[in-house]
């Protein structure tokens, strides 16, 4: 289900707090080329660097084996989020139960500072899609 | 009477710059029948008004024991990591955790409103009603904490606040400047707080506010709107709003245009700014939860039968169950004691306050609507003059009935009470009565003592009493002040001026 939102996204039926740049909406069915627009927002969301041409040519491989999934006929048939649909949510008591476990959730962290996880250093300042240099802009 | 306005129908016009000394309260929201937008700058006359449109967007944080989706503990500043399980750090990796759940596409409750007052005039004679629309409330998740580390460029996350419930509560933008919005956002944190849903304590981040502010002229379609953050308190809630109001049509007068940003309130200046912070632009990516079933809400019709009842939430059933809320009390109060809707406003408003009043007005013989007015003109006056909480006040409600009694029995004038009142201030473990004896404050029960000393005032004003009994009464005043004097202030003035009148006009 999540590789199918994925190729939902890519069709653009992504909900953008604010305006993006206007995305190209590629046929259903044939192979769709990753365009200069879509890179940009997805190297804007993700904070990846596609810098380089094995980069996005890995990306345009994953979106082919993703689109397989099209190949069935889902014509007609209502979409289905969860095998529980026909069940009733749980209701668990109010209680506390769990936590206090702060070692033990820290011993996979590969970097702690005083019981703080580190992330990994985020919000990398691309430069503007006009100032970039992706391979791209040639083809 | 008051009549429900959506909106204020107020209409702006660009006032005095911030920041240049001018007050941050900019133009208040005028009655559509006088558009007050104070002074204009020169050379900027005559120019078309303009109509701000607020929207809210408000995150209460659920005051349950444990989180939504797990058994780990709310707890507000707890060590760092503490509070969380592995489910909420997303252990062991297998599920599609690290994402907040929400109800994008059912919300649990839609088309609500919520009604508000808000005082015309700063002496709080005058209240009206506002409706604000809510859009819909839905549950979700509550995100952990960061916190950058620019000097070795890292970030530290705690995740104690990651899966907290939330409710997050969209009102429609009906409201049209900062003291509406701060006004809303007052009458929803009480609901909060009486139904004990959420504490609400903003300075807590147990309720968030986010504004979406936008202008445009009436007639036109609505201007870009900007989405304003980082607000910690009502005061600055409506701050933040003005402001933004504010600069967005001094933006558009001078040509410029509004982005659709996120801005963040500066406390300190008092003014927007972008937030240069964000992730870029924000998708976020939503997609269904297949792990959980549906929550389904029941009432007392389509209850089924033969269920636990622990597992079945039934809103007929928490409706009969609900306290009386804040409109409730405060209707309540006014045709129990008598006292004014604003007195009401007050007295909800300020924490503890109703309880203080009600157990005064339990001990004492002294009548509500006079009660009232020593609590909101004396103490409460004295509490803000201090910064304290009803619950700090040093005065306790036994010692003001205790005070108010010895007034009432007219054993101490009403100046002598204020005098003692704040002689009881100072915390020093006095009663009133001791104080009263101490400082010599009872009015004098004598009433023939009281006579000798009137008849000895006439005795030595005799222009004043030509005066007063050709007929100008108002000297009376003159001798009723003297008499005060020689008593020391412990004579009744209702009493001397009767003796006076008794011996100048009989």
């Amino acid at each position: 289900m999540r590789a199918l939102s994925l190729g939902r996204w890519l069709r653009g039926a992504v909900r953008a707090r604010s305006d993006g740049p206007g995305r190209a909406r590629p046929v259903p069915g044939s192979p769709q080329k990753v365009t200069v627009d879509v890179l940009d927002h997805l190297e804007h969301l993700a904070l990846v660097d596609f810098r380089d041409s094995e980069g996005v040519e890995r990306l345009q491989k994953a979106i082919q084996f993703a689109d397989q999934l099209h190949e069935v006929n889902t014509d007609g048939v209502e979409p289905m989020d969860s095998v529980l649909e026909d069940r009733c949510l749980y209701l668990r008591e109010d209680d506390v139960t769990e936590g206090n476990c702060t070692k033990e959730l820290l011993k996979n962290a590969r970097e702690k500072v005083e019981e703080y996880f580190v992330a990994p250093p985020g919000n990398i300042p691309l430069p503007k899609l006009e100032e970039q240099e992706t391979y791209l802009q040639s083809s | 009477m008051v009549a429900a306005v959506r909106g204020c129908g107020g209409v702006w016009r660009r006032v005095w710059q911030c920041g240049a000394g001018g007050s941050a309260s900019l133009g208040q929201c005028a009655a559509a029948s006088s558009a007050r937008g104070a002074v204009a700058p020169a050379g900027k006359s005559g120019l078309a008004p303009w109509v701000p449109v607020v929207g809210l967007e408000i995150h209460a944080q659920i005051s349950s024991n444990s989180k939504l989706f797990s058994g780990s503990q709310v707890q507000f500043a707890a060590p760092p990591n503490s509070v969380v399980s592995f489910f909420d750090a997303s252990l062991p990796g297998t599920l599609p955790a690290g994402y907040q759940i929400t109800q994008q596409r059912v919300p649990i409750a839609v088309n609500g409103t919520l009604s508000y007052s808000l005082c015309t005039d700063h002496k709080m004679s005058q209240m009206v009603t506002k409706t604000v629309r809510i859009k819909q409330i839905q549950l979700e998740q509550d995100s952990g904490k960061s916190l950058h580390d620019d000097s070795r460029s890292q970030t530290l996350v705690d995740l104690n606040r990651a899966g907290v419930g939330l409710m997050e509560v969209v009102m429609e933008p009906d409201m049209c400047c900062g003291k509406e919005a701060a006004a809303a956002v007052r009458e929803l944190q009480l609901i909060l707080q009486t139904l004990g849903s959420s504490h609400a304590v903003m300075a807590e981040g147990q309720l968030r506010v986010d504004a979406n502010v936008s202008v445009h002229h009436p007639g036109e379609p609505y201007g870009v709107r900007t989405e304003v953050k980082n607000i910690n308190s009502l005061r600055f809630l409506a701050k933040a709003v003005d402001y933004e109001i504010q600069r967005q049509i001094e933006e558009l007068e001078n040509g410029g245009t509004i982005l659709n940003e996120t801005r963040a309130f500066d406390s300190k200046l008092g003014c927007t700014v972008p937030m240069r912070d964000k992730e870029g632009k924000q998708d976020y990516r939503f997609m269904p939860e297949p792990n959980l079933p549906p929550l389904i809400l029941y009432d007392t019709k389509s209850l089924p039968a033969n269920i636990n009842h622990q597992q079945v939430v039934n809103i007929d059933r928490i409706h009969e169950r609900l306290p009386d809320l804040p409109s409730v009390k405060r209707a309540k109060l006014v045709e129990q004691y008598g006292i004014l809707p604003e007195h009401s406003f007050t007295l909800l408003n300020e924490d503890g306050l109703t309880e203080f009043f009600e157990s005064v007005v339990k001990r004492t013989q002294m009548k509500p609507k006079k009660v009232i007015g020593w609590i909101l003109n004396d103490l409460l006056s004295y509490l803000n003059q201090h910064s304290l909480t009803v619950k700090e006040s040093p005065v306790n409600s036994s010692m003001l009935a205790d005070l108010l009694n010895l007034l009432e029995k007219k054993e101490i004038s009403s100046t002598a009470a204020k005098q003692v009142l704040g002689e009881l201030w100072k915390g020093e473990g006095k009663t009133p009565l001791e104080i009263v004896k101490e400082k010599k404050l009872e009015l004098i029960q004598d009433q023939e003592a009281l006579e000798q000393i009137c008849q000895a005032v006439i005795d030595g004003q005799k222009n004043e009493v030509m005066a007063i009994k050709a007929g100008n009464h108002k000297v009376l005043n003159k001798l009723i002040g003297l008499v005060q004097r020689k008593t020391q202030g412990r004579s009744n003035p209702v009493l001397v001026k009767q003796l006076l009148e008794k011996k100048l006009l009989d």
